[in-house]
């Protein structure tokens, strides 16, 4: 059976991008760091709290509530009420989500947030209960966390690609070129690719500028209808195309590619444009082996010759092939769930002329991808979105 | 290639003793499978009864059909060591206190994905491995890569050695070296390069046989000890007790018949005292000063051995009292288990059928000889096993209990079962 075409993302807007500065240790929980971004869209918005009648919510630290008792909390009574605990994808999925429930009308007003805290003992415990087989199958062989996963994918891409160290750490170096303008970015010195080459190893392939830093953090962003957000006068983008996948590949013996590789396809077709379209980039970057992956199966590069496009592109906001614009969280840090909003929050700025840090010159188009939820030996979600400059209030 | 232990030197006693840490322990219910099988010294995984997918994780369904139909089978451990990891740092204070650690992945010839802790005699990727099955430090099944071939000095592998009980170098107490059975431990003991072996014998002022040839093994030393005697064992605890890395539990009374046979309680009240009190009793007394040295060094307290019998697990009626109290020695053998744990000291239960003793004469064959308990338990020992059924009648009555143990039990009421 062939399968529908896709009805298209018209006549939605996506709006207020907000960060609430993120810091490496909180006393706060995850309830309040959530709270300071809705507080802070409605703030940066205009908006009056009871006009949002829909609410999308990820937060890993929210436990033992989920999105309903967020709710009450917060004095919130949306008409439409989602909860995305898929990490790193969690972004792009609730624009996904929002896009569609304004398009229906089954809500108008849909503030989507992420956010998490991070006490001094939390990450070693959401690594230790991450997930079933997490516990029984992982955690008990060292107990690395993804470090020790991320570790078991790079030596492998490493060792049938050729790829090395150096390509990494190009990666790096230029995304914490790109933090250094972003005012909320954890890390805020220069990194040479000498720091990089010889920090100190974690798990061998992988050294302390691979790993991604834990810390606490939130961000949001507001899905409404292009009229609303004209009415309101707020800046905002478009969504051209979306994509998710979960559990692409399953007989693949170990994660050399993502379910991007599966959908890519669908993708540009239905946002109408290619690789070679696009602005700048925000993919998920919790170790660069997964950037890496990213840009071969969103099409940048044929698969296994990502080393070439990292030595021909500079991945900087003022050079070519933009990546990570405010730095990504291996320098900006990542907070949790509101990891898998950062790129997407950072994109929006940039499409809608709000940018903290350094401006991508003429951006019109970015794309947003996301990589989640290391469940075994792999990470299970994957998405993107092609965003666009909206017209101007 | 793995360098052999050496002799560990004389301990510092101004340093203090590392507490015992544990790897982590949760696991989901259905993951207690492989534990099961390990427990035994097998690497088995789940395998659909319907479609035949062979699957790790362990699931509730099979991954491929779906069915809830998927019994543990034994998995050939073959497969292809496709990447690796040594891991500098960890989350846990177990491993926190072990790094470096090596990992590998590999994909079996039956299928699925594993993450294994990795021997040292591995050789880079891509290469040919060997997983099996063991218990780590909790108790809890965990995957080790092995190299393909057998090396020299493989079991020495400092990763390896944290889920075995290897009792080279180590010190070992035997309860009981009057029995056949006792000796021949000792002697298994001696060549398998224990450093001191400590020998209980009751009653000393009688003399028995083979006993004085076993204290000619220079690493044997004799001590008086009676374990229906508290404070025998207490004084024999505070002698060697802070010393013992393995103990070995072969005190045991047996008597035939059931309960008809005999007038009063007065043998089966033997039973009891030796074979359950006994264990008791020994346990109160080492136990607490073993579980102190779960993390000692190289040569740690690692290990409690219990000599039980088949009959603990299901009644042998022509030894009726004898099963009985071998039965409760079993139950409060689990008991000592939970309490082992925390400390990470495996308590091995051996199984044996009838061995070839006085007491078991009139039993027909086969008959285990005591040189092949002996073996099986340095076996278990080398390799992590926490379970053993040492020759066939033993490996006999496992499979017909599994098989069903209500018939069985028919069975042996009719007169079979030996």
């Amino acid at each position: 059976m062939k399968t529908r075409a896709r009805a298209d993302y018209r006549g939605v807007a996506v709006a207020v991008p907000v960060t609430v500065p993120y810091v490496r240790y909180s006393n706060r929980s995850a309830h309040w760091w959530i709270a300071q971004a809705v507080s802070g869209l409605l703030t940066q918005s205009g908006l009056d709290k009871s006009v949002v009648d829909g609410v999308c919510v990820s937060g890993f630290l929210l436990f033992p509530d989920t999105a309903v008792g967020l709710m009450q909390h917060l004095g919130l009574s949306p008409r439409w009420l989602d909860h995305i605990p898929m990490g790193g994808n969690c972004g792009v999925v609730a624009l996904r989500r929002a896009a569609r429930a304004v398009q229906s009308g089954d809500a108008e007003v849909v503030v989507c947030v992420a956010g998490d805290t991070n006490h001094v003992d939390s990450f070693r415990q959401t690594v230790a209960s991450f997930s079933q087989f997490a516990r029984d199958a992982v955690y008990p062989y060292g107990s690395g966390g993804p470090n020790a996963s991320f570790a078991f994918l790079t030596d492998y891409v490493m060792r049938t690609t050729g790829i090395t160290r150096e390509d990494y750490g190009k990666l790096c170096v230029a995304q914490r070129a790109n933090a250094l303008s972003y005012p909320h970015a954890l890390f805020k010195k220069p990194l040479t690719l000498g720091q990089y080459l010889n920090a100190r190893p974690i798990a061998e392939p992988l050294h302390l500028f691979d790993c991604v830093m834990p810390c606490a953090g939130a961000e949001a962003f507001l899905v409404t209808t292009e009229d609303r957000a004209r009415a309101m006068g707020l800046p905002y983008a478009t969504i051209l195309g979306t994509i998710e996948r979960h559990n692409a590949f399953p007989e693949d013996p170990i994660q050399f590619r993502g379910g991007w590789a599966l959908d890519r396809d669908d993708l540009y077709a239905q946002a109408n444009v290619g690789p070679r379209d696009i602005d700048f980039l925000q993919v998920y970057d919790d170790y660069p082996v997964i950037t890496a992956m990213q840009l071969e199966d969103l099409g940048f590069c044929a698969k296994g010759d990502v080393q070439s496009l990292i030595r021909a592109e500079t991945f900087t906001i003022d050079g070519t092939l933009p990546l990570n614009t405010s730095g990504g969280q291996l320098s900006v840090g990542q907070a949790g769930a509101a990891g898998g909003y950062l790129g997407l929050v950072e994109a929006v700025r940039q499409l809608t002329g709000q940018a903290l840090g350094q401006a991508v010159p003429d951006a019109e188009i970015g794309l947003v991808s996301g990589f989640g939820m290391i469940n075994y030996d792999r990470g299970l979600c994957s998405g993107a979105a092609v965003l666009a400059r909206g017209v101007r209030a | 290639m793995t360098a052999p232990l050496m002799r560990p030197k004389r301990k510092n006693p101004v340093v203090k003793s590392r507490e015992p840490t544990l790897p982590p322990w949760a696991r989901s219910r259905v993951a207690l499978g492989m534990t099961a099988a390990a427990a035994e010294g097998r690497f088995e995984l789940q395998r659909c009864a319907r479609c035949h997918a062979v699957q790790y994780p362990p699931r509730e369904a099979c991954h491929r059909c779906l069915s809830d139909d998927l019994p543990w089978v034994e998995i050939d451990g073959g497969g292809a060591l496709i990447s690796q990891t040594t891991l500098l740092h960890s989350h846990d204070l177990y491993f926190r206190e072990r790094v470096p650690w090596r990992l590998g992945m590999v994909q079996l010839d039956a299928g699925p994905t594993v993450v294994v802790h990795l021997h040292g005699d591995v050789t880079e990727p891509p290469t040919r491995v060997r997983v099996a099955a063991k218990l780590d430090k909790a108790g809890m099944a965990v995957l080790v890569g092995f190299p393909e071939k057998e090396r020299a000095h493989m079991a020495d592998d400092r990763q390896l050695r944290e889920f075995t009980c290897n009792p080279q170098f180590r010190r070992v107490f035997v309860t009981d070296g009057k029995t056949a059975t006792g000796q021949a431990i000792v002697r298994a003991l001696a060549t398998a390069g224990a450093d001191l072996i400590w020998v209980g014998h009751a009653e000393p002022w009688k003399a028995a046989p083979g006993l004085r040839a076993l204290a000619d093994i220079p690493q044997v030393t004799l001590l008086p000890l009676d374990v229906t005697d508290h404070r025998s064992i207490k004084e024999v605890a505070s002698q060697v007790g802070p010393k013992v890395d393995i103990l070995i539990n072969t005190a045991e009374y047996h008597r035939a018949f059931g309960i008809s046979a005999r007038q009063g309680t007065d043998i089966a009240r033997m039973e009891m005292d030796v074979n359950y009190l006994g264990l008791l009793r020994l346990a109160q007394e080492f136990g607490p000063i073993m579980r102190a040295r779960g993390a000692d060094g190289q040569s740690s307290a690692v290990a409690w051995v219990n000599l039980l019998s088949i009959f603990a697990l299901s009644n042998f009626p022509a030894h009726g009292t004898y099963s009985a109290s071998k039965a409760a020695a079993l139950s409060l053998a689990q008991c000592l288990r939970a309490e082992m744990r925390p400390a990470g000291i495996r308590v091995i239960n051996v199984f044996p059928g009838p061995i070839d003793d006085e007491w078991n004469q009139l039993l027909p064959p086969p008959k285990l000889a005591p040189d092949a308990v002996a073996t099986a338990i340095v076996h278990a020992l080398r390799e992590g096993i926490e379970d053993v059924y040492p020759g066939d009648v033993a490996q006999e009555w496992r499979s017909r209990l599994r098989e069903g143990a209500k018939g069985f039990e028919r069975e042996l009421a009719a007169g079979s079962g030996t």
